[in-house]
């Protein structure tokens, strides 16, 4: 059985928003469908895709399986929110630098995977970035694309 | 004059290609569509080229019936090819009408005046642009082959790599996708499909659910099941109770999945003779090298579930969708719910990458059955990852025996090719046999016939590439296209170029290693034609020799379709406890490349694709249904394994640009075999080549 309808209050990119559902309803479903935050995707509802990555604290987190009531009051950051209000973030132009994506649809986690890693170790190497991508699938084969791109923002940073 | 390229003279109004917008923009239409590939930013180079204006003028927007030129489907590496070819000569009779017309409001002669970015200017300096003459009046007209495109020495905007238009807004996580689509009022629907092939529905309590808060219509039509709410999370509990409640009648209606290639070869066929060409002095045969290979039924696994918007509302019927055929889905529709089409309409919405005949036009359709029943609501549906995995059509399963002869000299002299497989057309809206999903399931359930196969005149399915390029006096190619089938299928990427090139180029490594010739050089002696003995030199070339006990070398090639881009793959694999592709040296040669980097994505990204399919991909069942329904049961290729991979572009500016998409598909896989033989000494002919299959293949030696 269901949990009934509350009113629950969410820090999405540094504001407070308030979503009206069950609180057993998902990260994903409020930020797409109550929020209009549409970049987190929806891609396989199991935790095993990354579409759905959003930032929780500034960790990686699958929206998609995580219920709403979990993050009251937590920092959440969606790949609207990664970038500052004049430009985009610089994992995200390095991604247009190497035309890092075919579909594009698992591009917003595996930004959000990007950024969260270069956080914490701002010069990872190639094997590193591909270890903390693993988690998020792409069907297209733009992965090594998307390596370099993560390469070139670690450089982008540092420079 | 010119006769018109076949997508022209299918659409020969100028005005449904090209709008010049008050704007100071232009509207270019294209029946093709972006399915993950970029062609429009490819399209959008070809106008911006023809008619010159500057690249950010132009409009793409999407493929909607009624309004966008009907080119049928955006499939089988044909747009550039076949589609930028009609819009290049569009364009380039737009660019005349206007210069002409310029020339009488400039009182000058045309070849006295020049065009730059949309601005039409005479020796003293009046000027006019395109969007100052009447255009409406002036494109509402036929084309007629009088316009010559430019010479590619001319060109400014194609040959470059122009960004993509996308992926910003796709970086940024802009709404760009069917799934982002907020219509004012959109409902949510499910659908709960039955367990099983085969099963029905024999009991089902729809009461409690639709008396639940918020949901608007629980719809059951035989074996069809769906809700609608106001809210997804409403949608998929109620999806959850719904499926709960139902009990089935099941019964067993799929093979025994360990003896799959068994089965391909003993169920009844059409067989027909694709190729037959006999020399006439035979010769003499010395020896004969047989193989037989086998590839397993593969699943799209778009990264994205199936999902579509419908709305019903007086009469009409409106979808949204990230179909690869608008035009062939709305009579697809039409058909299913005894329709007019011009009732309906269909209009492209970007979805992930699309590989192929996956579950978009039936999850339009399912969209199209809820939408039906909660009228002036949109309803978006969305499939879940089971079922996206499990009920999508799948590339079919195959079994291909190669056989050659060769004469006293090591010469080719005869060739046999031979293909056990389902077809690989099961599209709606392109024939009868073809129905939506949830048409197999309503009462009074269409029945899918088995999928057909084009002619290989136009390609060809489960034979596309059973033709080798190479020089063989005496061919054999025939094709058994099975009458039953136990698993719906349809195109996948490349269709049946996948297992015939790796056969075919398993079995020129080992004619090469039979005749004790090196694999390049065997190749090379049976290739007339230069472009694709250029291809593997240049991949050859440029790939690095390997070393170490486990690891080999190894190289495949084709021309996809025999018609469309050449393509030559190096690969390098380690084979220590799982078999792991270090690297893929690749050469392309597709005429002019209207778009180098975009070009170069699209190959790599197959490249990639097809080492997924290759080492790790298979569609898993038992006697009921799919089982690999999740990430864990249809594993991809990771981050971590996922080869380097380099791409050689040979550029050809003054030919004709070829298609790319699916070229690298087949000779990556052969590469990957032969590399593997290279590394261990054994041939591993069962797909894909995991550890349990390359120690099968160990034992059996």
């Amino acid at each position: 059985m269901t949990s009934a309808p509350a009113v629950i209050t969410l820090r999405v990119n540094g504001a407070e928003r308030e979503v009206h559902t069950e609180p057993d309803t998902s990260l994903l479903t409020a930020l797409r469908n109550h929020l209009g935050l549409t970049g987190a995707r929806f891609g396989c509802g199991l935790s095993l895709c990354g579409s759905c990555t959003v930032l929780v604290d500034g960790d990686p987190v699958y929206a998609c399986d995580t219920p709403v009531w979990s993050v009251r009051g937590r920092a959440i950051t969606t790949v609207e929110g990664l970038a500052g209000p004049d430009r985009p973030h610089a994992v995200q132009r390095a991604f247009i630098a190497e035309q890092a994506a075919q579909c594009g649809y698992c591009v917003s986690g595996i930004v959000l995977r990007a950024a969260a890693l270069l956080e914490r170790e701002p010069q990872p190497d190639e094997a590193r970035v591909r270890e903390a991508l693993d988690p998020s699938l792409c069907r297209c084969g733009a992965h090594n694309r998307m390596v370099r791109a993560v390469l070139r923002a670690a450089e982008d940073r540092d420079g | 004059m010119g006769e018109l390229p076949p997508a022209l003279a299918t659409n020969p109004r100028l005005a449904d290609w090209v709008r010049i917008d008050p704007a100071g923009t232009i509207t270019v239409r294209s029946g093709k569509v972006e399915i993950g590939q970029g062609v429009p930013t490819a399209l959008a180079q070809i106008a911006a080229e023809e008619l010159d204006v500057a690249f950010d003028r132009i409009r793409m927007p999407g493929t909607r019936t009624g309004t966008s030129p009907d080119e049928g489907l955006t499939a089988g590496s044909m747009s550039v090819q076949y589609s930028g070819i009609a819009l290049r000569q569009a364009c380039a009779e737009v660019r005349a009408l206007l210069l002409a017309a310029a020339a009488e409001e400039l009182d000058t002669p045309t070849d006295e005046l020049t065009v730059r970015d949309g601005k039409i200017t005479r020796p003293d300096g009046h000027a006019i642009s395109y969007w100052k003459l009447d255009t409406a009046t002036l494109l509402d007209r036929a084309a007629t082959g009088q316009a010559t495109p430019k010479a590619g020495a001319d060109h400014t905007v194609v040959g470059r790599s122009t960004p993509r238009l996308d992926i910003p807004d796709k970086v940024t996580g802009r709404p760009r996708y069917i799934h982002d689509l907020r219509l004012p009022g959109l409902a949510f629907g499910r659908v709960v499909r039955p367990p099983s092939r085969g099963a029905h529905l024999l009991g089902l309590d729809t009461e409690p659910i639709a008396a639940r808060p918020g949901v608007l219509a629980v719809v059951r039509d035989g074996d069809f099941l769906g809700v609608v709410a106001e809210r997804e999370e409403l949608a998929q509990r109620a999806a959850d109770a719904l499926q709960a409640t139902a009990t089935w009648d099941e019964h067993d209606t799929l093979p025994d999945e360990h003896a799959l290639p068994e089965f391909l070869t003993s169920q009844p066929a059409d067989t027909t003779v694709l190729a037959d060409t006999t020399p006439d002095q035979p010769a003499e045969v010395a020896r004969t090298v047989t193989a037989r290979v086998h590839r397993p039924y593969l699943a799209h696994a778009s990264l994205a579930p199936s999902a579509a918007v419908a709305l019903a509302e007086d009469d009409q019927l409106s979808v949204w969708s990230n179909t690869q055929g608008p035009y062939p889905l709305r009579g697809a529709i039409a058909a299913a719910l005894d329709l007019d089409p011009e009732r309906i309409s269909v209009q492209h919405v970007e979805g992930a990458g699309g590989y192929g005949h996956n579950g978009a036009d039936d999850v339009a359709f399912d969209a199209a059955l809820l939408a039906r029943a909660v009228p002036g609501r949109p309803v978006q549906v969305l499939w879940s990852r089971p079922d996206e995995l499990g009920w999508a059509p799948f590339g079919p399963a195959a079994v291909v025996e190669v056989a050659a002869e060769l004469d006293a000299n090591d010469e080719i002299v005869g060739w046999r090719h031979e293909i056990w497989s389902n077809g690989h057309v099961g599209r709606p809206g392109l024939g009868p046999g073809a129905p939506l999903l949830a048409a197999t399931h309503r009462a009074d359930p269409v029945q899918s016939q088995p999928a057909a196969d084009p002619p290989l005149a136009v390609g060809g399915g489960s034979g596309r590439n059973g033709v080798p390029g190479y020089r063989v006096p005496a061919l054999k190619v025939i094709s058994h296209r099975l009458l039953t089938m136990p698993l719906r299928t349809s195109a996948l990427r490349s269709l049946g170029a996948f297992v015939n090139v790796f056969a075919i180029e398993s079995l020129m490594d080992e004619l090469a290693e039979v005749t004790g010739a090196d694999p390049v050089e065997f190749r090379l002696r049976h290739l007339d034609d230069p472009r694709a003995r250029a291809v593997i030199e240049t991949a050859i070339a440029n790939a690095p020799e390997v070393s170490g006990e486990s690891a080999g070398r190894g190289l495949g090639f084709a021309r996809y379709k025999n018609t469309a881009a050449y393509c030559a793959v190096v690969a390098e694999v380690d084979a220590v406890d799982k078999v792991r592709v270090r690297r893929l040296t690749i050469a392309v040669d597709a005429g002019l490349a209207v778009n180098p980097d975009g070009l170069a994505n699209q190959i790599e990204g197959g490249a990639i694709q097809a080492t997924s399919w290759t080492l790790t991909e298979r569609v898993r069942f038992d006697r009921r249904r799919v089982t690999s329904d999740t990430w864990e049961t249809y594993p991809i290729l990771r981050f971590s394994e996922v080869p380097s991979v380099e791409v050689h572009i040979i550029d050809r500016p003054e030919q004709p640009s070829l298609g790319v998409g699916e070229a690298s598909q087949g000779p990556t896989a052969a590469a990957i075999g032969n590399a593997l033989h290279d590394a261990i000494g054994v041939r591993v002919r069962r797909l894909p080549l995991t550890e349990a299959n390359v120690v099968a293949a160990i034992d059996a030696e």
